[in-house]
Formats: C-alpha cells, structure tokens, sequence
C-alpha cells in the first residue's frame, strides 16, 4: 500500500515538477517585466509543492531516498506526468495555453485532494490550492487578453488551444493506481472532474472568443510513462548534475 | 528663467542636497542632475534584467530542489529590482520603452561582469558571492544618496542583495567541503570571475570623470578606487577561511597601509568589454532583444483588450 501510495504521490508532483521545469526555462526571456516576474514566480510555487510531494514521499519510502532522488534519479519510464505539462515553450500563447489548461485542472484537482484521508496529502493539497487558484487567474486573464486582443493574438491563441486540446483528455483518464487510490479515499477520482472542467474552460475560452477545438483524438502516455520526444531533453537538462557528478553535496 | 535666477536656485539646490535633504521627482533640480539621475538609475536597471540571464542559465540544471528554488526567487529578486529601479527613472520624466530602448541600440550600458560566462553550477555561487558582494559596496552609499526614489528603491535592494551573497557563499563553501571535483570546480569559479568583479568597480579614479560631480549629489559616496580597495580587503579573508586560493600572485597584506596590496587589472580587458567585445556581450543584449520584439504582439494584445473593454464600459455608461 505505501508503495503505491509514494507511486501516486510521485505522479502529481511530477505535473508540477515538469511544468515548474518548463517555466523555468523562460526566467529573463519573458515578452514584459511583469509577465517575466510572475512566470517564474508560479514555476517557483510549482517546485515548492514538489518538495513538500517529494519529502513526504521520501518519508514514507523509508530508505536512502530523498526528494532529490525522486526528482533527478528516476529514469524517463518512472516520471508519471501527463503529455500536456511536457509540452515546449513554443511562444507566449503556447505558455499561457498550456498553463490554461493544467491550472484548471489542477484547481479541481487540489479541490478534491484537500478531502484524502491521509492528512499531509490533505495538507499539501490545501496550500498549494491558495497558489494554484492564482495561476488561475492569470492564465485565464492572459487567454482572454489574447483571444480578445488583436488578430495576430487571436490566432496565435486559438492555434495553441487547438494544438493542446488532444493532450486534455488524459488529465481524466483514470489509471489501475488512480481507481485504487480513490477507492481507498487516499485519492481523487479524476474521471468525475471531467465535466467541471469542461464548463469552467468553455467559460473562459468564450469570453476570449476562441472555438472549442472539435477533436476526436486524443494522446496519452505521460502517466504510464510512455513520454513525448521531449521529455528526453528535459531530463537531460534536469539530471545534468546529479548525472555527471554522482553522490555529492551541493 | 534668468541666468541669475536660475544660479539662485541651483545654490538654494546644492545646500539642500548638502544638508541632506532629499530631492523628490517634482522638485526643480538642474537638467544635469536630471540626465545623470536617469542615466545611473536606468544602467543600474539595465543591468538587474540582463543579470538575469547568466544566472537563468542555470536554473535548469540546479543540481537539487533547494537550489532550484533558491536560484529562482533569486533571479526573480532581480527582476523585482529592474521594476522599482525603471519606475524610479520614470519619475524624471522618460519612459520604460525609452530606457529598453536605450538598451537595444547600446548608447545605454549595464554592467560589464554580465557579459562573462557561466560554465560551472559553481559559477553561481561566486557571482552571489563576488558580484553580489560588489554590487552590494557601491549600493549600501547609495542609501542615502540624493534623490528620494533611488535612495529607497536602495534600502529593499540592499536587503535582498545581502541575503544574495550570503547565499552565494554558501554554495561555494559547500563546494569546499565536498570533494576535489568540487573543490576544483569552485577554484576555476574564483579563478574566471575574480579580476571581472574587481572590473565592477569602474575605471581608475583618474580616470573616471564623473565622480567629483556624483560625489556632491551623493550619487557617488566613494571613490572607485577605494570601493576597490575595501572590496579586496574584505573578500580575501572570506577565500582564505574555506580554502581558495585568489588568483594573484601580488596579492600581499600591507601591515603600514593597513590594507591588502594587489596586482593592476588588465584595463586592455576591461575596456574591450566595456565598449561591447566581451564573451558574451553580443548574446546578452540579442536575448533582450528577441525577448522585447518577440513580445510585441503580446504587448499589443493587452493594449488592444484593455482599449476594448474601455469602450465596452462606455458604451454601458451609456
């Protein structure tokens, strides 16, 4: 049980922690000062809640691990975040599109995390809400800026939308260790947040005056560990430290 | 205004900077203090966002979580400073995208150290560590300069800028108590960024004309060459207690001076750096660049919504 407990733990914070990675990369690169600042600010609230995931799943591994060994010395096979998060910073209408995207799910998700039976998770759930409810805003705010600003903006922001719809459908679909967890209480049960978050992306996707994407395929993988070509890269970059200078103090 | 006139209020000016009243944005001051005020405030802006980016470079390959974390608020700290230090500029009466500007096209400058590399996660600690701890000399002064914007901008900047160095530091002391590779690692840091951040210090004092005008507007409290000096005689100590080696074979405490004696800097360097033939001068300012044009449509967006939503409130009103 508390191996597949430390595996489901390890698959949310993994969403951040790809994602954190993914904003990371933008720090000095941002289209304003103030879009710079507020990026990196959620990539920095993104890789506080994998450190509080992480540390707790640490604890309950019991062994050498750490929270460093979770996030740099798994292979690709072993991260279990969804497709969507993994995606590149192709532009500004990119970013804010996928941050769009995982946000609102990650806000019902966290909404319903904070009522697990087991208390840290609860825990972290709650606080990470308050962040999360944030990135919310601004993504959503950016979106309809965007949707609604110039024609330029309004296509660069439906082409993006219309790319990363057919990495939406995995956020719910449930695994073998998703169904148990949320069997046992421990866990959220991501198939009933389909609905809330359809209602709450149409709202935002109308009001930025973007076409819901009408598409009947989907792509998943990311949470059985079967990646995009990008993750290949990302990890590199990532373990780059741990990788070339094994077992030291940094 | 007559020439009379305006020798009165220049005098009446100069006796309130000398009784250490601050100058506020809308009080008259002299065009000079104007245009030195916007040009010092704008380069120091100018060079918290193109600090950004050696130490963004790394933020993708922290080698823990801790460090991640700490490098990310740190960086951001810096855009934090770029922020209050514009808006400070903007005061005396020019505009953001005139000092992005200024920038762009390099008639403004920022400081040089940015323009070396970072090659080692190492190099992060010593640019807290060394660069910081530069920056940090020349802004304490500035504190209680003249002008009441820049003077307060200062006090939180100082605050983040000491908590900077610490941190970097740290990162070099751990690398000291690690192994020889790390050891290593954190002397060929000190051994690359030591003579650029005894650079930040600006040119020799004969050969800096500016300074006597700055140091009666307190925009200047030392002079360059004993900013220098003071930097040195701190430091050293700090390098010898973990362990590193600074990479001057003149390097000699002074017991009548009171101070360390140390080599001369290669002002050949120094100088190709400063007019733009650096290691890295060109991708520094290409990366601000491409970052502002490639934003432009995004910029235009928001302009673009916001004028929509005004007329939609009006026609409301209406």
């Amino acid at each position: 049980m508390s191996n597949h407990l430390v595996q489901y733990i390890c698959g949310i914070a993994d969403n951040s922690l790809i994602l954190g990675q993914r904003l990371g990369e933008l720090c000095g690169h941002g289209p304003s000062l103030e879009t710079d600042i507020a990026l990196t600010n959620i990539s920095l609230d993104l890789f506080g809640q994998v450190r509080s995931y992480f540390q707790y799943a640490a604890e309950l591994q019991g062994d050498q691990s750490s929270e460093d060994t979770f996030a740099f010395l798994r292979k690709e096979r072993e991260y279990r975040n969804v497709l969507l998060v993994e995606q590149p910073n192709t532009d500004f209408a990119y970013i804010i599109g996928r941050q769009f995207l995982f946000d609102v799910y990650h806000q019902l998700f966290l909404e319903k995390l904070q009522s697990s039976s087991d208390q840290t998770l609860a825990a972290i759930a709650k606080k990470s809400l308050k962040e999360v409810t944030y990135h919310v805003r601004f993504s959503s705010d950016w979106v309809i800026r965007l949707g609604d600003g110039t024609e330029e903006s309004h296509n660069r922001m439906s082409a993006a939308i219309e790319d990363l719809w057919i990495f939406t459908e995995e956020l719910f679909s449930c695994t073998e260790l998703e169904k148990e967890m949320s069997n046992s209480a421990l866990g959220v049960d991501v198939s009933l947040l389909r609905e809330a978050y359809l209602n709450r992306v149409h709202a935002v996707l109308n009001e930025a005056t973007i076409a819901i994407p009408d598409v009947k395929y989907f792509q998943k993988g990311g949470k059985q560990g079967i990646h995009s070509e990008h993750m290949g890269y990302i990890l590199t970059e990532m373990q780059y430290m741990q990788r070339t200078f094994p077992n030291m103090t940094w | 205004m007559s020439e009379l006139e305006t020798k009165s209020l220049e005098e009446r000016f100069n006796q309130r900077i000398a009784n250490d009243e601050k100058i506020e944005p809308k009080d008259w001051m002299p065009e000079k203090y104007r245009k030195t005020h916007i040009r010092q405030i704008s380069q120091h802006a100018h060079s918290e966002i193109v600090g950004m980016l050696p130490e963004g470079n790394w933020i993708s390959r922290c080698p823990t979580l801790r460090r991640k974390v700490a490098l990310l608020a740190k960086v951001q700290d810096e855009g934090g400073h770029g922020l209050y230090l514009y808006s400070a500029a903007e005061t005396l009466g020019i505009s953001r995208e005139e000092m992005f500007d200024q920038l762009h096209t390099g008639e403004a400058k920022y400081s040089s150290i940015f323009n070396y590399p970072t090659l080692t996660w190492a190099d992060i600690g010593t640019i807290g560590w060394l660069v910081d701890g530069a920056a940090i000399m020349n802004q304490v002064a500035l504190i209680n300069t003249s002008f009441g914007p820049y003077g307060r901008a200062m006090i939180r900047i100082c605050k983040e800028e000491s908590f900077h160095q610490r941190q970097g530091f740290e990162i070099i002391m751990t690398l000291m108590n690690g192994t020889d590779e790390q050891k290593a690692m954190a002397q060929d840091s000190l051994n690359r960024f030591w003579w650029p951040a005894l650079m930040m210090f600006g040119p020799r004092d004969a050969d800096s004309p500016n300074s006597e005008q700055s140091m009666l507007w307190k925009l200047k409290r030392k002079t360059n060459d004993e900013l220098r000096q003071a930097f040195v005689d701190q430091t050293v100590p700090q390098a010898e207690l973990i362990g590193l080696t600074i990479p001057d074979p003149q390097l000699k405490w002074n017991e009548d001076r009171k101070h360390y004696d140390f080599g001369d800097l290669n002002w050949e360097e120094f100088w190709q750096v400063v007019h733009g033939h650096g290691p890295c001068n060109k991708q520094r300012l290409d990366a601000r660049k491409n970052a502002w044009n490639n934003g432009a449509w995004v910029r235009d967006a928001a302009m673009a919504h916001a004028e929509k939503n005004a007329n939609r409130e009006l026609k409301q009103a209406v």
